[in-house]
């Protein structure tokens, strides 16, 4: 445990290298890579969450931070394969179409990878269409829109519309959020959640998938 | 014209415009399209926006260049059209602004995130800034405006590449700065002092805050600049935080409100008042009418 403490304290440091060292380490040691994931990595990048919603830290720390955690769990990926570790669920994830900004998906696709999710992140400017597409193809539960500017908000709702066009509502769940997206909102475009920051995202996606 | 720095340096307080993305929308850019496009292909419409601006009262406008690096350019496969897009944009507010009114040049973040914590290199930025600001020095403008940063080491870029591309030209550099509970931050975790420090280092002749919050919390930190420097400071706050009404974002901060409040800001030493996102000529307006009543 000692040693799972330190791995997600050097996480919370960004030190990638150092990260990659401890989690070799406990995969040698015998600690299973379940373990490793959850009481290592992600315990450090929930505090790196945590730290960052109380600004107690910014974005370099976390962008830092995540990239540690990425070193790790490349490292753990095939032995949780291994294990037969069942994966969380796929989220599609991007910013809506007229939106370059791209920050605040990022850190949710960071907290949702720390989390054990997949994330088939689509980037920024992305059509209503692209994103119901990639959920079929990729049979993601979730998909996760983001907007900063108040005039591609519509998009949102564009996005919900061709969900339910297509006969997925129910199988397929869209949460939103961004700076200028409210509960409301969401309740407004009959989106199924919405996500205040990237660690509300997790737990809002987490809800999401068991809902089913 | 007198150079707006001797004006300024007097203790005049000059009036810049307002939200620039918001009124092109609202006359016919479509989400999805580059906003900076339209210098080539609507340039009556940038150049509306300049002349209701100047109508209004302002003393400057900022041109439609915020996102008029080569490397924003880009996601619009536009990059090409730098120098054509920067100096139509210069022509557009020029021409609407009419004369007697400043011309400034905005130039916003690259949207690309720097090594360490991005994949790009500072020279990549650099570069960028270089190349648009080129442009807009060639055409002829009376301050330029480095905006809306989070990343100091990025608008110390900007604020280096105006210094070298227009050696005669001032340069104001202002960030963005959110409320948290120790004080004001940028995203990237710059403070005001820090911010101060660095952009006079790099040269800049005004310094300032802009974007992310109403008036309120911008009066407390112009406050603050005030206290980490001597320079003539520039701000432009939102009109508050956007509410959704019935769907469609509402910006709280009425033209009256708004004005009402800013009018705190000449006795902090603020020599040039403006308007970021939700702010509309009527705002400027408003904000003339308090600068009008103070003399």
């Amino acid at each position: 445990m000692e040693m799972l403490a330190r791995l997600a304290e050097m996480l919370q440091r960004g030190e990638d290298q150092e990260v990659l060292r401890l989690t070799r380490e406990a995969v040698a040691q015998g600690l299973p890579a379940a373990r490793i994931l959850n009481d290592g990595l992600i315990a450090g990048m929930n505090v790196v969450g945590e730290r960052f919603k109380c600004h107690d830290i910014f974005l370099p720390d976390v962008l830092l931070a995540a990239r540690a955690m990425y070193a790790g769990m490349e490292e753990l990926k095939p032995l949780l394969i291994r294990d037969g570790v069942p994966a969380r669920g796929r989220v599609v994830l991007g910013t809506v179409q007229g939106d370059l900004h791209d920050i605040g998906k990022n850190l949710v696709a960071i907290m949702l990878r720390g989390a054990g999710y997949e994330v088939v992140d689509l980037g920024h400017n992305v059509a209503p269409a692209a994103f119901v597409d990639a959920a079929e193809r990729a049979d993601a539960r979730v998909i996760g829109l983001s907007a900063l500017l108040t005039t591609t908000m519509p998009v949102m709702r564009q996005v919900v519309e061709q969900v339910r066009a297509r006969g997925l509502a129910g199988r397929v769940r869209v949460i939103v959020g961004g700076a200028p997206v409210s509960a409301d909102f969401a309740r407004e475009i009959g989106a199924d959640d919405y996500g205040y920051d990237g660690a509300s995202a997790v737990d809002k996606v987490a809800a999401l998938m068991a809902a089913r | 014209m007198r150079p707006i720095l001797e004006r300024v340096g007097r203790g005049e307080v000059l009036l810049a415009d307002g939200a620039m993305g918001t009124l092109l929308m609202a006359r016919g850019l479509k989400a999805g399209e580059c906003p900076e496009a339209l210098n080539l292909d609507r340039p009556d419409v940038v150049a509306s926006v300049s002349a209701d601006y100047a109508a209004a009262g302002a003393d400057i406008v900022l041109t439609n260049t915020f996102g008029g690096s080569p490397l924003k350019l880009a996601l619009y496969g536009l990059e090409e059209r730098t120098e054509a897009v920067n100096a139509a944009a210069v022509a557009a507010a020029r021409r609407g602004a009419g004369d007697g009114v400043y011309v400034a040049a905005s130039c916003g973040p690259t949207g690309r995130m720097l090594q360490p914590y991005g994949d790009t290199p500072p020279e990549a930025v650099a570069a960028a800034f270089a190349r648009q600001l080129a442009a807009l020095a060639a055409a002829g403008v009376d301050l330029i405006v480095v905006e809306t940063m989070t990343d100091l080491a990025e608008a110390v870029l900007a604020v280096a590449a105006a210094r070298a591309a227009a050696p005669g030209v001032p340069v104001a550099a202002t960030m963005t700065f959110d409320v948290t509970p120790n004080g004001f931050f940028t995203i990237m975790g710059v403070d005001i002092p820090r911010a101060a420090r660095e952009l006079a280092a790099a040269g800049a002749h005004i310094l300032g805050a802009n974007c992310g919050v109403g008036v309120e919390p911008m009066v407390a930190a112009a406050a603050e600049l005030r206290r980490a420097t001597d320079r003539p400071l520039l701000v432009q706050a939102n009109a508050g935080l956007p509410e959704l009404r019935d769907g469609a974002p509402v910006w709280p901060e009425t033209p009256d409100v708004y004005a009402g409040r800013a009018a705190a800001l000449p006795a902090l030493g603020v020599g040039i008042i403006g308007g970021c996102c939700g702010t509309t000529p009527a705002h400027i307006a408003a904000l003339r009418r308090m600068l009008d009543a103070r003399r």
